[in-house]
């Protein structure tokens, strides 16, 4: 392991962490201009030109709201509530693949900070444990409406991770690995996975917009019951990471769902091009963000569109519907992979 | 060499939150820290080159039998300090008990001959294509089984928390 290795996936990781920020910073912007197109109002549009200054002045406004914390509160677990939820809803961008490799001076330098073999079981360890930070800052606040939001979320969240690790078993299945990476490069041109998972891909969506915690599965904010849930008894740039972290959370899930089923960097006629390969390569990467962008504003367009599930219901529908969906699913993809691959 | 470093640094922190589950006055903290400790024990098992295993312990424990723990202790409000006060006969017998256990420990310890393990790089066995050859083609049986007795355990736990 070389200096330069070091260095230049360092750099990479700083970059990654900076555009994931600043993809964040104007998804809320999006968020509320999408909110006006579709309920017939022009949204934000007087800081800068299209109100394209409006998250500067979010942020600007959360630093100087006043930092309150409850007395009776657990302090430490207090503040490391919403800590842990930004660092975890920043920690699956390591093994996204952005891009194929660019090659200079002879070096190939892949556009993925780990290609680790195990890429798909990172991301569940990861999504497991993104429980936490709300659990742990819903408790923390000792408030009733704060723990119920607290439960909410880890029920939802432990209830939906079944059918989404489920839904993944099989693109695993057809693709014989577990390496992001590899899961990528086998989606050529418009060889998606797509079109052989309709399913898993229905299912997936689903229950990544349940571990988002996005309407209309946001029952653990649900302010016509729980005033604010989990994050109620928050206050300036604590809240701010909390509602930062959904939209880290949303672009993320989005490259999620672009690359295990939209086949991530790949576009059609890839190779018919005649253009080098870091051309391709920036390309492939632009084409990836432009999926990524699709998926944020489908997260934009249901949020606005569909009314919030009632509890009973969400938990019905995860345990009863999507979870059996899912399993017939690795039934019938391990069955035609049986028949047909061989 | 870096690796000796970062061994150094998961022991004490491994060390350091087992004790603090033991010493915490608040459950909550005692579960939090319990979580700690199996992530260091995750970072111990990356440096022997066995990946799979970090992970699927991260998902299993950190993950699910953690978050369990959590819930309960949340919803049961343990909060309040002193609830756990014991009668000194108790503590008495608390103390000999796990004494004995103590010593049983050390003693098989004692007999036990530690295993010269090779060099971690060298052991492939950790790695997750690897591992699934072997339980599927050596172990097939045995692995099948446990996942019987894993549907049979869910089933159950199923049946019992049934209203009627």
């Amino acid at each position: 392991m070389d200096i330069q290795f070091v260095l230049y996936k360092l750099a990479l990781a700083g970059i990654i962490l900076l555009v994931s920020l600043v993809i964040a910073m104007y998804a809320t912007l999006a968020e509320r201009k999408v909110a006006g197109f579709f309920q017939d109002r022009l949204g934000p549009n007087r800081a800068g030109t299209f109100g394209l200054l409006q998250p500067v002045a979010d942020g600007v406004k959360l630093f100087m709201k006043e930092e309150f914390m409850p007395a009776t509160a657990d302090k430490f677990l207090y503040l490391l509530g919403p800590c842990l939820t930004m660092l975890v809803a920043l920690l699956s961008s390591a093994v996204i693949p952005w891009g194929k490799s660019i090659n200079i001076g002879g070096v190939d330098y892949s556009l993925q900070v780990a290609d680790i073999n195990i890429g798909v079981l990172y991301v569940f360890a990861v999504v497991s444990i993104g429980v936490y930070g709300v659990m742990i800052g819903g408790w923390a606040s000792n408030n009733k409406y704060a723990l119920m939001g607290a439960v909410r979320a880890a029920s939802q969240m432990i209830s939906y991770e079944l059918a989404m690790s489920m839904s993944i078993v099989t693109i695993v299945m057809t693709t014989g690995s577990l390496s992001l990476n590899e899961i990528v490069a086998q989606q050529p041109g418009i060889h998606w996975n797509v079109w052989t998972q309709p399913i898993g891909f229905l299912v997936f969506t689903i229950c990544v917009f349940a571990e988002c915690n996005r309407a209309p599965f946001d029952l653990p904010e649900c302010e016509t019951e729980l005033i604010g849930g989990y994050h109620t008894e928050y206050s300036s740039m604590k809240l701010g990471f909390y509602l930062f972290s959904e939209y880290i959370n949303m672009f993320i899930a989005s490259a999620m769902i672009s690359s295990l089923y939209f086949g991530g960097y790949n576009f059609p006629f890839i190779n018919d091009l005649g253009l080098s390969q870091n051309v391709l390569t920036l390309l492939g990467t632009g084409i990836f963000f432009c999926k990524i962008g699709v998926f944020i504003f489908l997260f934009m367009w249901i949020r606005w569109t569909l009314p919030r599930f009632r509890y009973d219901q969400l938990m019905r529908f995860g345990w009863k519907t999507l979870l059996p969906l899912a399993i017939a699913n690795v039934i019938l993809t391990g069955f035609f992979h049986l028949l047909f691959k061989n | 060499m870096f690796s000796i470093y970062l061994f150094i640094f998961l022991s004490v922190v491994a060390l350091f939150s087992a004790l603090k589950v033991l010493l915490s006055k608040k459950p909550i903290h005692s579960v939090l820290y319990m979580t700690l400790t199996f992530f260091t024990l995750a970072g111990h098992y990356i440096l022997l080159n066995a990946q799979f295993l970090a992970v699927v312990h991260v998902i299993v424990y950190a993950g699910a039998i953690m978050v369990l723990f959590l819930f309960t202790m949340m919803l049961l409000n343990l909060n309040l300090e002193g609830e756990f006060s014991k009668s000194t006969l108790m503590k008495i017998v608390a103390v000999i008990a796990g004494g004995l256990l103590f010593l049983v420990l050390i003693a098989s310890l004692k007999s036990f001959d530690v295993a010269t393990v090779g060099t971690p790089e060298l052991t492939q066995i950790g790695l997750v294509k690897n591992l699934g050859n072997i339980l599927y083609k050596d172990y097939l049986l045995p692995f099948e089984l446990s996942s019987i007795l894993f549907l049979s355990a869910m089933v159950g736990a199923v049946m019992l928390g049934k209203k009627d």
